[in-house]
């Protein structure tokens, strides 16, 4: 088995005057784990639902290898998929879900037992073939519906959100299963879920949707030290934001004015932002809670008072209001000894240059 | 009783388990009551009559084996039930199945098409096939300006006028407990046969056809048993010429005043009915187990 490329070409749908997905392009290598991840309404549905072929895009096309299947009906397009309620037929047993695709393909009745046999030791369910879905747990169905997607040996793989009704933990294991099962059948994946601490473990790249907008594609570590927009940036993560105004704009600084709660000076500019920024101009600055520091000498530029402590086991995390009336988040690692600052405090903190992003806000 | 009330007040907590045999007795009492009286005696008396007026004789029964014409009446009667089923599933079901996958507008407006027939009287709705079928009606008249028939064809009053009438009258039967089975299946089910490689007809004949089965078992059941005691339109568009049991009995009962004959007459289409409706369920045993979602 052996995954293909799949090209999604400049695709777009609308449902009435709504874009449900509008120009999106994505090139997915042989063999990736791709993930979409955004939230409700984004469009991870529908594009998928465009590549399984149920739904006809307006615009655009999709490859898959070196074959346009944008026209292609959707049995004749080999590509496996895993549905979000699993869709195992309810009339029919595990073998029998699981040889479904291939007594459609006219597979010989041998070759059929045997690859149903294959497919069901792969995801760990021998011994369950005469059972009905009803019987079966969900993490059982799931895997009955991993199995059914898999047996026909496709090269592609879609899933809609598969462990979505599953427990916390159950999920945590299928998550580590599904992935294991990816890299040993070196198989295309393109993974729905709005989850991004699934997006995060599992994928090799994850593309952001957001209203039908890809937002940023890019590998997780990208899109977490790296964030592209202010909605990346709050999607992947805990982030703390802060908005001000560009004052001094230098070759090699910049001020930004944050009202009452201080000003911030980079030493240099973000390259992130693509257009470049404008003296006056609104941002919004973005800081991870772990890359701020404490600092106990209050004589810094930002300072504020700490509303509150959370023990979380291996860090602390401080919630700390500014000036100007924002909570920020800090997290430090959990040390053993040693007074920890309290409630109450007036406190300051360091933002190395580099944890800082900063985007330019729209005009309001 | 009171102080178990009490308790369950108390206890916060009541389930249906919790009403004592009693309770629950009492609550269907009135129910019981009336069909004791208005359905179970009547019928019980009709049956009894049949046998012990005036004293035990199975006379009447014999009197429907040895005339041919009885006889040929329940053949009439079962042939016309069965044919008026065939036409209503095959009929019904595609009209299901279209309800099933509209939405909004669409569907209420199809719903309705299937609906008001069902409030409408089937009186109303026999009298309309009359107007239709009569010799100077809508079809003669067509035909006759069309320059296809000579004469009015004579489409009143034949085994085909009550066919096509009672189909039209008992399709919601049929229709609606296969919608109400097609509305459950999730449509994922059949996108799903798609992917595995199933074509459109395959997905329905593998996986939708199946699983509305018991809904189809339902309306086809339905339809069956009504069309067998169906008076209203076998009377007025059939005629005497198309006589069905219930017409038959009718005609004992009203006209002859012959109870005790009317009475064997029920007896032998009630244990036909029975009969038919346990082969039926045998010959399907649909109950495999299964739960659709
Ligand atoms: N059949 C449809 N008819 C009309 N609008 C639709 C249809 N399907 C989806 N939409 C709209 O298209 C947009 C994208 O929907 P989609 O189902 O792709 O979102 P999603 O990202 O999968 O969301 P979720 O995480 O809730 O599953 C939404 O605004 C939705 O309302
Ligand atoms: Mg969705």
């Amino acid at each position: 088995m052996h995954g293909a490329s799949v090209s999604l070409r400049e695709l777009g749908k609308s449902y009435g005057p709504v874009p449900a997905v509008e120009r999106l392009a994505i090139d997915i290598r042989p063999g990736e784990f791709l993930s979409l991840l955004g939230p409700s309404g984004s469009g991870k549905t529908t594009l998928l639902m465009m590549v399984a072929g149920f739904e006809r895009p307006d615009t655009g096309a999709i490859w898959i290898g070196d074959r346009n299947i944008t026209q292609v009906a959707p049995n004749r397009r080999d590509i496996g998929m895993v549905f979000q309620r699993y869709a195992l037929f309810p009339h029919m047993t595990v073998a029998e879900n699981v040889a479904f695709p291939l007594r459609m393909r006219g597979f010989p009745k041998t070759r059929i037992s045997q690859s149903v046999a294959e497919a069901l030791s792969l995801v760990q369910l021998e011994g369950l073939e005469k059972r009905l879905p009803a019987q079966l747990s969900g993490g059982q169905q799931q895997r009955v519906a991993v199995a059914r997607a898999l047996v026909f040996e496709p090269a592609v793989l879609l899933m809609d959100e598969p462990l979505g009704a599953l427990d916390k933990k159950l999920r945590e294991q299928m998550q580590i299963e599904i992935k294991r099962l990816q890299q040993s059948l070196g198989i295309t994946v393109i993974y729905v879920t709005h989850d991004q601490e699934e997006a995060l473990t599992m994928s090799d790249r994850i593309a952001v949707l957001r209203d039908g907008y890809l937002e940023q594609v890019g590998s997780p570590a990208d899109l977490y030290d790296a964030p592209a927009t202010a909605f990346v940036a709050d999607f992947i993560g805990k982030m703390n934001f802060l908005d001000g105004i560009c004052r001094k704009l230098g070759a090699d600084c910049l001020e930004v004015d944050l009202g009452r709660s201080g000003t911030i000076i980079l030493p240099q500019q973000p390259v992130a932002s693509a257009p470049p920024l404008q003296q006056g101009q609104r941002v919004r600055l973005a800081v991870r809670p772990e890359r701020m520091k404490l600092d106990r000498h209050d004589d810094r530029k930002i300072s504020g008072v700490i509303e509150a402590v959370i023990f979380a086991g291996a860090s602390h995390t401080f919630l700390i209001r500014l000036a100007g009336g924002e909570i920020i988040h800090v997290q430090t690692q959990a040390t053993h000894g040693g007074s920890l600052p309290q409630e109450g405090d007036r406190i300051g903190f360091v933002i190395p240059d580099d944890a800082v992003h900063v985007f330019p806000q729209a005009e309001c | 009783m009171w102080t178990a009330l009490q308790r369950r007040f108390r206890d916060g907590s009541s389930s249906p388990r919790e009403y004592g045999t009693a309770m629950s007795l009492g609550l269907v009492a009135p129910l019981l009551l009336l069909l004791l009286i208005a359905f179970v005696y009547p019928v019980g008396r009709l049956l009894w009559n049949s046998i012990f007026a005036p004293d035990a004789t199975l006379v009447h029964y014999g009197r429907i084996i040895e005339e041919p014409l009885y006889l040929l009446v329940l053949w009439r009667t079962l042939e016309i039930a069965f044919v008026v089923t065939v036409l209503a599933f095959l009929l019904g079901y595609p009209v299901a199945y279209a309800m099933a996958r509209m939405s909004g507008r669409r569907a209420m407006l199809v719903a309705a098409c299937v609906l008001v027939p069902l409030w409408t009287s089937a009186l109303v709705r026999s009298y309309a096939w009359i107007v239709i079928l009569q010799r100077n009606g809508i079809v003669n008249d067509l035909l006759e300006e069309a320059g296809l028939i000579e004469t009015p064809l004579r489409l009143l009053y034949t085994k085909g006028a009550v066919i096509l009438a009672m189909t039209h009258v008992l399709l919601p039967f049929m229709i609606l407990p296969i919608y109400s089975i097609l509305r459950n299946i999730p449509d994922e089910l059949a996108k799903a046969a798609r992917n595995l490689g199933a074509s459109a007809p395959q997905a329905f004949l593998r996986i939708t056809l199946p699983l509305s089965l018991p809904g189809a078992a339902a309306g086809t059941l339905m339809t069956f048993i009504l069309a067998l005691g169906f008076y209203i339109t076998p009377a007025l568009v059939g005629g005497p010429r198309t006589l069905m049991m219930s017409t038959l009995m009718a005609q004992q009962t009203t006209e002859l005043l012959d109870w005790p004959f009317a009475g064997a007459l029920s007896a032998v289409l009630l244990a036909s009915t029975l009969l038919l409706v346990v082969l039926y369920r045998r010959a399907l045993s649909f109950n495999k187990g299964f739960k659709i979602g």
